[in-house]
Parts: structure tokens; sequence; C-alpha cells
């Protein structure tokens, strides 16, 4: 039934090399194999370490989602150590984090994903003009001005943690800098610059309007901004029905504060919520370039096969809850948060409800970072000091802007034994497990359109994942 | 018309995305206006798969000139020196294998960021995939490419370490080698305009250093270097002259610098912060500082810390103000 075999690559515009093969039956994908070509071996470089050493080694797995890596790192380290981060130290860290994972979501839309429709394929078509010049890579007045208000919100990273990617301002007892009371004036100033920036270019009206936008209807019905002009092409190109979601999602739940995390944790599965069981994890290694069995990340270990032997095609593992695979991001951390508009869109997933899901998230999490610095209490304490014990266990469970990451470590005689990781598109991007059930990518890549040496609707739904390949093959 | 190609090799592309921090211009208005045309990089050029691969082709075959070729991230040679532990997807081939093609088409080559120089990070705890550098395996020059290789230019691989590198070191060099200005290397062949300074120049924790007023924890204000591991007095780079981030770097952030622009910084022999010492002492002097003047100077130092200093050292904001001076 297979008509032709297709090979994707080299897949840019996603963070790491991505190659993806195509199995095409009737002008339809009808089987996708999703390979990360790349193996580092983090995991290995970690055993024998001083655990701490983990703060500094795991944030430069990525250079996108670092400070993602950091917080579960500095959360894993701090369950071994019987360390909570002070209130306010929390709150810092939040903050830095917040603004990591805005900034992702603001590189997403308009350097990876949104220049697709610049294309001249779409030259036919009533926006096509306008795309061109608002989402043209490189050229594009939309993407110029991305660029410059990431850039100046990034500024929150020059008062807090010294500089993005790759900080070690976050530790176990909460942050290394402690800001006093015209650090909190200037990071008012740059998060007020960024709204600007939002409500009067992306979104074209209010922050809380959009937000209270209760179902994808009404989504599409948004007038303002460059995101009028991406509903408009959603719209037209049925980017909701494109790449459907299989109906189960993952949160770990975002910003750990004291009072527990602004997104909350949970699964959603066909739609009903339930908490996240993470003794129910399981790495599948049937279809990775790894050897040995299904195992927790706590038993799980990464012994490459260098003979890249099959039915290995990646070097990715499998993660699986409970023996299912999940999809993780945006899109699922505020449908588990319950917010009505994620919860409209993940009813059908697919591109528009990703996408979607990452813009929602994008002003709801602005909205919490300038309650977050009017909260900041210059004079309190910021940083907690412990000890790292000589043996000891510790899981850090965080949101990446892709995704649930998890940091699992063993410490044995002051050392690192074990460090296990699993990242967001290690979820979405995984392969197929022992009963050949594919991942969340190859399940939605089924039944996508093929036309074309560069087929445009594999790219919009690869994309709308925003994967992070480094992370996945740390 | 300058063009430019970027390769990601094996790193985590942090240096690409330092690099969209640029400001003053931005990076993509920095690139035009400088005259420099992006034949293609992996993050943000349209062009995928098979129309991405045309372009490689082109430049390997020589059909369109190649004036800088920028590769971030580390050659993974493994295993067992045939590169598979990178393929660049889509063409069967390693990473290892196309760097090798296109590098002597370039009239520059530049490694950006500790991996592409250094093997850096991808390099660490065993070297698990057998990462060089474009020119040096750690210290040792000789990576990808022998010591004495020279790309069309006549010059070494120009290597802009740093993890990540501050957007400023990558977006000079290039203006300067569009301009057709001579880039002046260090002996790891680093730029010297950010290599001849060490990340001790501006640091907001000087007068601390210049009585050993210390820090004993993260977040405390005073100087890392006798406890936190800190090696800004031996580590090269200008980020305390220039900021990063609008008003940033590790040490006013107050954290350790862990010399991440020099060969081999990812294996320390010691936890990353904490200081290693030798009978009390700590192990690495400032750079260019006799030992037995350094001991004198700081043990007197150290005696005439000023109660102030002392006592905001030891705290994670300014407890003591500085005494008022009234004018004469």
């Amino acid at each position: 039934m297979t008509d032709a075999r297709l090979v994707v690559g080299p897949f840019n515009r996603v963070e790491g090399d991505l190659e993806v093969t195509l199995d095409v039956a009737q002008g339809r994908v009808a089987r996708a194999q999703v390979n990360a070509p790349l193996y580092r071996g983090f995991e290995r470089m970690l055993e024998g370490r001083d655990p701490r050493d983990a703060l500094v080694i795991t944030p430069r797995i990525c250079g996108i989602c670092s400070i993602s890596q950091s917080a579960a790192a500095a959360r894993a380290l701090g369950a071994a150590m019987g360390l909570d981060p002070t209130p306010q130290g929390a709150l810092a860290a939040a903050l830095i984090h917040a603004a990591e994972n805005v900034a992702d979501h603001l590189t997403h839309f308009h350097l990876f994903f949104i220049p697709d429709f610049a294309r001249p394929e779409y030259a036919g078509r009533p926006w096509h003009g306008r795309a061109v010049e608002r989402f043209t890579a490189l050229d594009g007045g939309a993407q110029r001005s991305a660029v410059q208000a990431r850039a100046e919100l990034l500024h929150v990273m020059g008062l807090l943690a010294g500089k993005w990617p790759h900080t070690l301002a976050i530790q176990p007892g909460g942050v290394t800098r402690a800001p006093g009371p015209r650090e909190k004036a200037r990071l008012a100033a740059t998060l007020r610059a960024f709204r600007r920036y939002l409500e009067t270019v992306l979104f074209g009206g209010p922050l809380e309007a959009f937000c209270a936008i209760p179902d994808s209807a009404s989504l599409m019905r948004w007038p303002g901004g460059d995101l009028a002009l991406f509903l408009e092409i959603a719209a037209d190109l049925g980017l909701e029905g494109l790449g459907p979601a299989a109906g189960r999602f993952l949160s770990y739940g975002a910003y750990p504060l004291a009072e527990g995390p602004a997104f909350a944790a949970g699964v959603l599965v066909a739609g009903r919520p339930g908490p996240v069981l993470q003794a129910d994890i399981r790495e599948d290694l049937s279809h990775a370039w790894m050897l040995g069995s299904p195992a927790h990340p706590l038993e799980g270990v990464t012994t490459p096969d260098e003979t890249m032997a099959a039915p290995g095609y990646s070097w990715c593992k499998a993660p699986r809850l409970a023996g299912l695979p999940m999809e993780v991001g945006a899109l699922a951390r505020q449908a588990v948060d319950g917010h009505p508009l994620a919860l409209s869109l993940a009813a059908r997933g697919g591109v528009l409800a990703r996408v979607g899901g990452r813009l929602l998230e994008l002003a709801r999490t602005q909205i919490l970072m300038e309650a977050w610095v009017a909260d900041l209490a210059p004079g309190a304490s910021f940083m907690a000091q412990g000890a790292v014990p000589r043996d000891g266990v510790g899981a850090g469970l965080v949101e990446a802007a892709r995704g649930s990451l998890g940091h699992w470590m063993r410490i044995r005689n002051g050392r690192i034994a074990t460090y296990q990781i699993i990242a967001p598109t290690t979820w979405n991007f995984s392969p197929r497990d022992a009963a050949g059930v594919p991942g969340p990518l190859e399940a939605a890549l089924e039944g996508t359109p093929v036309d074309g040496a560069v087929p445009l609707a594999v790219q919009h739904v690869v994309r709308s994942f925003d994967p992070c390949m480094v992370c996945t093959v740390h | 018309m300058t063009t430019l190609l970027w390769l990601q090799a094996s790193g985590c592309g942090g240096c690409t995305m330092s690099l969209l921090c640029a400001e003053s211009p931005g990076v993509i208005e920095m690139l035009e206006d400088a005259g420099i045309r992006l034949l293609w990089h992996p993050a943000l050029s349209l062009e995928t798969g098979a129309e991405a691969l045309a372009i490689l082709d082109d430049v390997a075959e020589g059909r369109v000139p190649l004036d800088i070729l920028c590769v971030e991230g580390a050659i993974a040679r493994g295993p067992a020196g045939t590169g598979r532990f990178q393929m660049l997807s889509g063409t069967g081939r390693s990473m290892m294998h196309w760097v090798q093609r296109l590098a002597p088409k370039a009239h520059h080559v530049v490694a950006v960021g500790t991996c592409a120089a250094f093997g850096g990070v991808t390099a660490a705890g065993g070297n698990p995939t057998d990462a060089v550098g474009l020119q040096y395996d750690g210290a040792h020059p000789g990576g990808l490419v022998p010591p004495a290789w020279r790309s069309g230019s006549g010059a070494p691989v120009i290597n802009v370490g740093g993890c990540p590198t501050h957007p400023g070191w990558v977006t000079e060099t290039l203006m300067l080698l569009a301009a057709g200005e001579s880039v002046a290397l260090d002996g790891y062949a680093r730029p010297r305009f950010y290599a001849d300074h060490l990340v001790h120049h501006g640091c907001p924790k000087n007068e601390f250093y210049e009585y050993k007023a210390s820090a004993r924890e993260l977040s405390d204000m005073g100087c890392m270097m006798e406890n936190l591991g800190c090696i800004g007095t031996q580590a090269v780079g200008d980020c305390n002259i220039r900021a990063w981030n609008g008003e940033g770097s590790c040490t006013r952030a107050g954290y350790p610098c862990i010399n991440c622009t020099a060969p081999q910084f990812e294996d320390p022999t010691h936890a990353f912060v904490e200081t290693p010492k030798i009978a009390g002492i700590p192990v690495g002097l400032p750079t260019d500082m006799p030992k037995a003047w350094f001991m004198a100077l700081a043990s007197l130092s150290k005696a005439a810390t000023p109660p102030r200093i002392g006592e905001n050292a030891r705290a994670d904001r300014v407890v003591v103000p500085p005494t008022l001076r009234k004018p004469r």
C-alpha cells in the first residue's frame, strides 16, 4: 500500500537535528518514523561528578531551555538534600524560568513556525501578501520586532540570572542574587515594555481579553495583531484538523511556589483529568539505539548501541506513562490547568491547538510575571543553604516551554551514581515502543497530506510541537 | 556582499540563542548592515530538507563562494571514528563529513563557542562521543583539522570561545571579517579584542577581592575566589566590561566565573563551585601575579579589611553603606 518513502531532512527551524521518514500512500502519510540523529551522552558525563556539578552541566544540554534544565537539576538536588527554596527564592526562580519560557514561545512562533506560510507555494491565497510582509524568515516585520522584544525581555536575565543562556543563579535553596528595590523597579519596567509589544504587535489587544476567550470558535474571531493574520491563515488552510492529538496530555505543574504550582500538575486522558503518578513512568528502549530493558528513570541507564542496529531508528528513548505515550507542551499544560480555551482546543488537538495553546500561555505567563514582580520583597531571604548528602535520591520535575522535563539523580559516596533525564521532546518525538505504539508526533503525522519535495503540511505538524532535539538526545 | 554559512554540530544551540540577544542593532539588522548575506542558518533560514541540501551542495561544489563558515558545536567523531553520533539528517552523512567538505571552501572559518573551538561541554566527562573542536582537542592543537591547517584567508580557525558566546563577540568578529579587517588572535586563536581582558576586569566584587573579603556561601556578596571556585582573575573575557542581557554577568549575579572561554573548562579537577585548596590556601593564582607577592599582599590586605567590607562580604545585600564624606 506504500507508494513511496520520503526522508525529510535536514529539518531546520527546530532546535537541533531531526529526520522524519514518511511512508506515503494515496498522497497521505501512512506511517511516520521520527529520528533524532544526534547522541551526546550527557547522562554518562555526569556519573562520578560532584552532585552540584549538575547545575553547571545540565543547562548546557540545551541552549533554548537552559533555565528549565537548571530548575530541574536544582529541584532534584534539593530533593536529595532535603532543602526547599525560600518563598522569595522560589518566586525569583519562577520569574527567571517564566522569562525563558515566554521568550521560547515567541521564538517558536516567529522564527521556527510562521515563516513557512510566507512560502511561494501559498502565493494564490488571499492572505499571502501580508504573510510575506510580516512573516518572511529574516526579513518579515513581525520577526524583526519579535527578536527585538525578546532581547529586551531577556534583560530579566541580566538583572536576576547574570546571563542567558547557562546561568548558575538557580540553586536548590533559591537564587544567588537578592534583588533590591531598584532591580524590582527595573524588572517592572522591562515587563511593561514587553506587554506594550505584545498588545500592540502580536496580540493587537489587551492580554486579559485574550485570556478570557472561552473556546476555539471565539478564538477564530480575535481581531488584532499578527495573531489575527495567523488565525485567518489557520482557518483558510484548515490547521485545526491537521496533526490531531491522541487525547493524552501530561503536565508536571509549572512554577512551584510556596503556595503550589502556578499552572496545575496532572494528566488529561480522553478529557478526564487525573493525577501524575510518576512511579508509572517507564522508558522503553525497543526502537532506540540503546541497550537495556524498560525501566523507571531512577533505575534506568544510558548505554548507546554503537552498531545502531534495527529495529532501533533513533537515539531517543520512548517514555511511557502507565504504558501510554503522552503529549506534553503548552497546550497540555494549559488544558491540565483547566483553562476553558485550552480545553476546547485540546478536544481536537492539532496544529492550531498547539500554537493557540502556546499563545494563550504566553499571555497568561506575562500576567503572572507582572504579579510576581509586584510580590518581590527586597530584604527577604532569597536563598536557603544546605549540604549535599553522602547518599541520596532526588527527582526534579518541572515544565519547560516544550513540556514536562524530569531529572532523576542518585548520589552515592558523595558522587553522582546515576542521572537520568526525560525531556519534553523525548515524550513528543518518542519512537515506537515494544508494542509498536508510535510516539505522539509519529501518530499525529499519520494521514497528513504529502505534496511536493517539501511537504508543507508535514512541516506545519512537526513544528507545531516546537521540538527541541538537543534536549531529546542529551 | 559577504556570504555566511552557519552549521550546528554537536552542541546545545545556545550560542545562536545568545546571538539573538544582540542589541543596537539586533542580529538580523547587524548582518544586513555589515553586508553579510546568510546563505543558510539552521535556526533562522526558511530553506529546509532538499532546499537546504541544495545550498550546502552549491557551496561544497564551489558554485557559490563562501566567505565565512561558522560552526557551532563540537565535532563528534564517534563511534569508532565514523562520526555517526551526529548525522546531518536527510543526507546519510555525518556532520563531521560535512564540515570536512565545507571548511576548505571557506575564506574564513569561525568556531562559535567553546564546543566548536575546543570540544567544550560536549567533550566532558570521558568524552562519550569522542568530540573535538575544529582545530583543537581541548588545549591541544589539532582537532578535526591539523594545527597547520589554514582557511582560504591564510588564517587558522578563529576560536570565539565562550559557553555561551556573548553576542558581541560573534557580531564583532563577523563585522571585522566582512570589512576585510584582520582579527588579532591570542595563543588559543581567540579574538584578542575580548580575550585580552580578564573576567576580573570590572567585576563589581573588586573591592572585596582587594581585601580578600570572601563569600562563604553562594548568595554572599563577597569575592568568590577563595571559597566558591571563581576563576575570574584567570579567565579571559570582557564579561564585566560589557554587560550580558542588559546589565548582567556571572559574578554580578552572585555565582562564580567557571572559565567558560577556555579549553577544558568543562572538567576542572574539583567541583565548579568549590575552590581547591592546599593547606587552606587556594590553588591557582591570579594571572601574571607572582606567588610570593600574592601571598604577602593577601595576608596584609585581609588583616586590613575595613568592617564595612567584611560585613558586606557575608551578606546578600549591602548592610553597611560607605561612610559619608563631607566636603572640606
